[in-house]
C-alpha cells in the first residue's frame, strides 16, 4: 500500500511537471492561435479579466498560470510560455543569465495596501514610522501611544497586533519592502529588500488570498496585500504617509501618480515613495517579460507576431480600463508610449516585427 | 508464451519501475542538495538561521527540523490516549459488535478526508477554538497544527492497535478470566503486554504520517521561520517551508529546500523502518 502511494504520488509528479510543457509545446505546432503565459499573482485579477476578453473577442486561447513572479521568470527562461509576468524587474545579473536578450513590457500599477482587522477601527492612519515599528516587533499593541499620535479621534482597543506576511515568495513582498527599505535605514540594514525575507515579528500565509483571509479571520491583524484582494473582501485599509508628508489613500488616481517621476526607458524602476504629494508611497508597476528575438525553438512568425499583437493589445484603451474595474491603476500617456517603443523593438530573425 | 510467463514479466517489471522511482527521487534529491551541503556543510542541519533575503543569504534547517518533531511529537501525545481507547473499545470491549463495526468505520473515515479539508476546518473551525479558550491571541501555531495533525493520524494508530489488540489469543484471556481476574486485570495483564509492540508500531507508524503532513500544517503553522518559543509560538515545519517556497526559489535557496526534502526524506524513512523492525522482531 505505502509503496503503492509512493508511485502513484511521483507518477502524478512526473505528469505534472512534464504535461502542460509538452502539451504546450505540441498546440503551438498543430495551431499558432494559442498563447501561453505565466507568473505573478498580484496582476491575476487583472490579467483573468483581460486575457479572457482578448480570448472572447478573437478566438484566440490565452492561459495564465499564477506561479509567482520567480516561476514566471523560470518559465520565460526554459522557455515553455510565450512571456512572462513579474512584479520585480531583473536586476543586470539575473538579465545576464537568460538565453538570450528580454524586455520589459509595464501592464499597469499596482497598489500594496495595509489592510488590517481591528473591530470598529475604521480609517487609521500609518506614518511611515508606524509600519516600520509593527513590521519590526516594536509596536506589539493596537493601544500603543505612537499609533495615537496621527489618528486622534479613534479609539484604540486594547488588542494585540498580529503581523501578517507572505510565507511564499512574492512580487507583493518585493515592493513592501523595497518601499520600508526607503523610508528606513533600519530596515534597510537589519531586513533590506526582497522576494521573501527573514521578518523579525508575525506569521505567514501562502499567496495574496491567504494573507486576505487570515486578517479577515484574526482580531488584530495587520498585513500587506495586493489592493484588490482587500477591496473585493472589505477589509479596511489604512491610509500611509507618502514622502511628503501626507497621508493617502490608494485609489486609482494617486496610484497613478506614483509613475509620474522619470521613468527610464527600460522602465525597470521601483515606484515606491515617489516624491509626488499626491501619489500613494506603495506601489509599483507589473511587468510582462518576454525574448527580444522571437525565433526561438521553432516558433513560427505568426506566434511572434500574435504574442506582440496581444500585448499591445494590453496596453491599450479597452484592456487599460478592465485594469480600472479591478482597481489596478492604468499606464500613464507616457509609458504606454514608452511601452509601444519598446514592444516595437520586437525582432524576428533580427527583422523588426511589424504588425 | 505461457499466461504465467506474462503475468510474472508483468509483475517482475512494475516491480523494477517502483524501485527505480524510488532510486531516482532519491537520487535527485541529493544531486540538488549537493550544492547547500556544500556551501555550510553540517551547519545547514545545525543552524536555525533562515535568511532569504538577497545579500544576507543564509539556510539553515533546524528551526524546521524542530517544528516537525514538535508538531508531530504533540499529535502523537495528543493522539495516544484517544487511539488507544478507540482500540481497545473496538478490538475488545464491543469486539464484533455492531457498535464497534460503527465506531471503527468511522474512524477509519478519518483517514480518508483530506488534508486541506482537516486544514479548512482547523482555520475555521479550530482556530477561533483556541483563541476563544485564551491560549494564544491569534490561534496560529505550534499547539494548534499538533492538535489537527494528532485528529489526522488517530485513524492510522487506531487501526494496526485494534487488529493486535484483536488478535490476543482468546485462551490467554480466558485462562486470566478463570483465575478470577477483573476485566481491567485482564487488559493491563493479558492484553497490553502481549499486544504492546504493535500497539508500539503503530503509534511511531503514526508518528511517520505525522511528519510529512504539509496542507492542513501550513495552513495553521503560522509559517514562521524561527525556532518556536513555546507551545503556543509560532514555528514552521520541513514540509510546509517547502510547499511555500519551492515557487520562487532558485539556486542556493531552491538546493536548500530540496535539502530540507532529503532531511525529511530520511527521517520519515528512519522512522517507518523503525516501526517495521518492531513489528518484524516481536510478531
Amino acid at each position: 500500500m505505502k509503496k503503492l502511494t509512493i508511485s502513484l504520488v511521483i507518477i502524478s509528479i512526473l505528469v505534472a511537471c512534464q504535461g502542460p510543457t509538452k502539451d504546450a509545446q505540441s498546440n503551438k505546432k498543430k495551431d499558432h492561435l494559442n498563447l501561453t503565459a505565466a507568473g505573478a499573482t498580484f496582476p491575476m485579477p487583472f490579467y483573468n479579466l483581460a486575457f479572457k476578453k482578448y480570448g472572447d473577442e478573437t478566438g484566440i486561447l490565452l492561459t495564465y498560470g499564477g506561479i509567482g513572479s520567480g516561476g514566471g521568470i523560470r518559465s520565460l527562461k526554459d522557455r515553455v510560455v510565450d512571456f512572462g509576468a513579474t512584479d520585480a524587474f531583473l536586476d543586470d545579473e539575473s538579465m545576464s543569465g537568460m538565453p538570450s536578450e528580454i524586455i520589459h513590457v509595464p501592464t499597469c500599477i499596482g497598489a500594496v495596501v495595509l489592510a488590517y482587522n481591528v473591530p470598529g477601527l475604521n480609517g487609521l492612519k500609518l506614518s511611515n514610522r508606524n509600519i516600520e515599528n509593527i513590521f519590526m516587533g516594536e509596536i506589539t499593541n493596537w493601544n500603543d501611544e505612537q499609533l495615537k499620535v496621527n489618528n486622534s479621534d479613534i479609539d484604540f482597543p486594547d488588542l494585540p497586533i498580529t503581523v501578517v506576511q507572505r510565507s511564499d515568495g512574492s512580487g507583493t513582498t518585493y515592493i513592501f519592502s523595497d518601499y520600508l527599505s526607503k523610508v528606513s535605514e533600519n530596515w534597510e540594514s537589519s531586513v533590506g529588500r526582497g522576494k521573501s525575507l527573514k521578518w523579525p515579528v508575525g506569521i505567514g500565509a501562502k499567496g495574496n488570498p491567504g494573507v486576505a483571509g487570515t486578517i479577515k479571520q484574526t482580531e488584530g491583524a495587520i498585513g500587506y496585500i495586493g489592493s484588490e484582494y482587500a477591496f473585493s473582501q472589505n477589509i479596511p485599509i489604512a491610509l500611509v504617509e507618502n514622502k511628503a508628508g501626507y497621508y493617502i489613500s490608494p485609489t486609482i488616481e494617486s496610484i497613478s501618480a506614483a509613475a509620474k517621476g522619470t521613468i527610464l526607458a527600460d522602465t525597470r524602476i521601483m515606484l515606491t515613495n515617489p516624491d509626488d504629494p499626491e501619489a500613494y508611497p506603495i506601489s509599483g508597476f507589473t511587468w510582462i517579460i518576454l525574448y527580444k528575438e522571437q525565433n526561438y525553438d521553432n516558433r513560427s512568425m505568426d506566434q511572434a507576431l500574435e504574442t506582440v499583437t496581444f500585448l499591445n493589445w494590453l496596453i491599450e484603451e479597452d484592456a487599460q480600463a478592465l485594469a480600472r474595474q479591478v482597481n489596478y491603476a492604468p499606464l500613464p500617456e507616457r509609458v504606454s508610449s514608452l511601452s509601444k517603443e519598446i514592444l516595437n523593438s520586437v525582432t524576428f530573425n533580427g527583422k523588426i516585427l511589424t504588425q | 508464451m505461457t499466461g504465467n510467463k506474462i503475468t510474472r514479466i508483468l509483475l517482475g517489471s512494475s516491480s523494477i519501475l517502483v524501485l527505480l522511482l524510488t532510486a531516482g527521487m532519491v537520487y535527485s534529491l541529493i544531486n540538488g542538495a549537493i550544492p547547500v551541503f556544500n556551501e555550510y556543510g553540517l551547519k545547514f542541519i545545525t543552524s536555525a538561521e533562515w535568511n532569504p533575503t538577497e545579500g544576507s543569504e543564509y539556510y539553515g534547517a533546524l528551526s524546521f527540523i524542530i517544528g516537525t518533531l514538535i508538531t508531530s511529537g504533540l499529535a502523537l501525545v495528543i493522539c495516544l490516549p484517544l487511539a488507544f481507547s478507540a482500540s481497545l473499545f473496538i478490538g475488545e470491549y464491543f469486539r464484533r459488535s455492531g457498535i464497534s463495526h460503527v465506531v471503527g468505520t468511522l474512524i477509519n473515515l478519518l483517514a480518508g478526508v483530506p488534508s486541506i479539508v482537516y486544514g479548512l476546518w482547523g482555520f475555521y473551525v479550530l482556530r477561533p477554538l483556541v483563541v476563544d479558550l485564551g491560549l494564544s491571541s491569534q490561534g496560529f501555531g505550534i499547539f494548534t497544527a499538533g492538535l489537527i495533525l494528532a485528529i489526522m493520524i488517530i485513524p492510522y494508530a487506531t487501526s494496526i492497535s485494534t487488529e493486535v489488540i484483536s488478535m490476543v489469543p482468546n485462551e490467554l484471556k480466558e485462562a486470566a478470566y478463570s483465575l478470577g481476574a477483573t476485566r481491567f486485570e485482564v487488559i493491563a495483564n493479558v492484553i497490553v503486554p502481549n499486544a504492546r509492540s504493535g500497539i508500539f508500531a503503530s503509534y511511531i507508524l503514526a508518528f511517520g504520517r505525522a511528519l510529512g503532513e504539509t496542507m492542513a500544517v501550513t495552513m495553521l503553522v503560522g509559517n514562521s521561520n524561527a525556532i518556536p518559543g513555546g507551545l503556543f509560538d509560532t514555528g514552521n515545519t520541513m514540509a510546509s517551508v517547502i510547499a511555500n517556497q519551492f515557487g520562487e526559489a532558485e539556486g542556493l535557496k531552491l538546493s536548500a529546500l530540496i535539502g530540507i526534502g532529503l532531511i525529511l526524506f530520511f527521517i520519515t524513512a528512519l522512522i517507518n523502518a523503525i516501526g517495521k523492525i518492531i513489528i518484524k522482531s516481536f510478531s
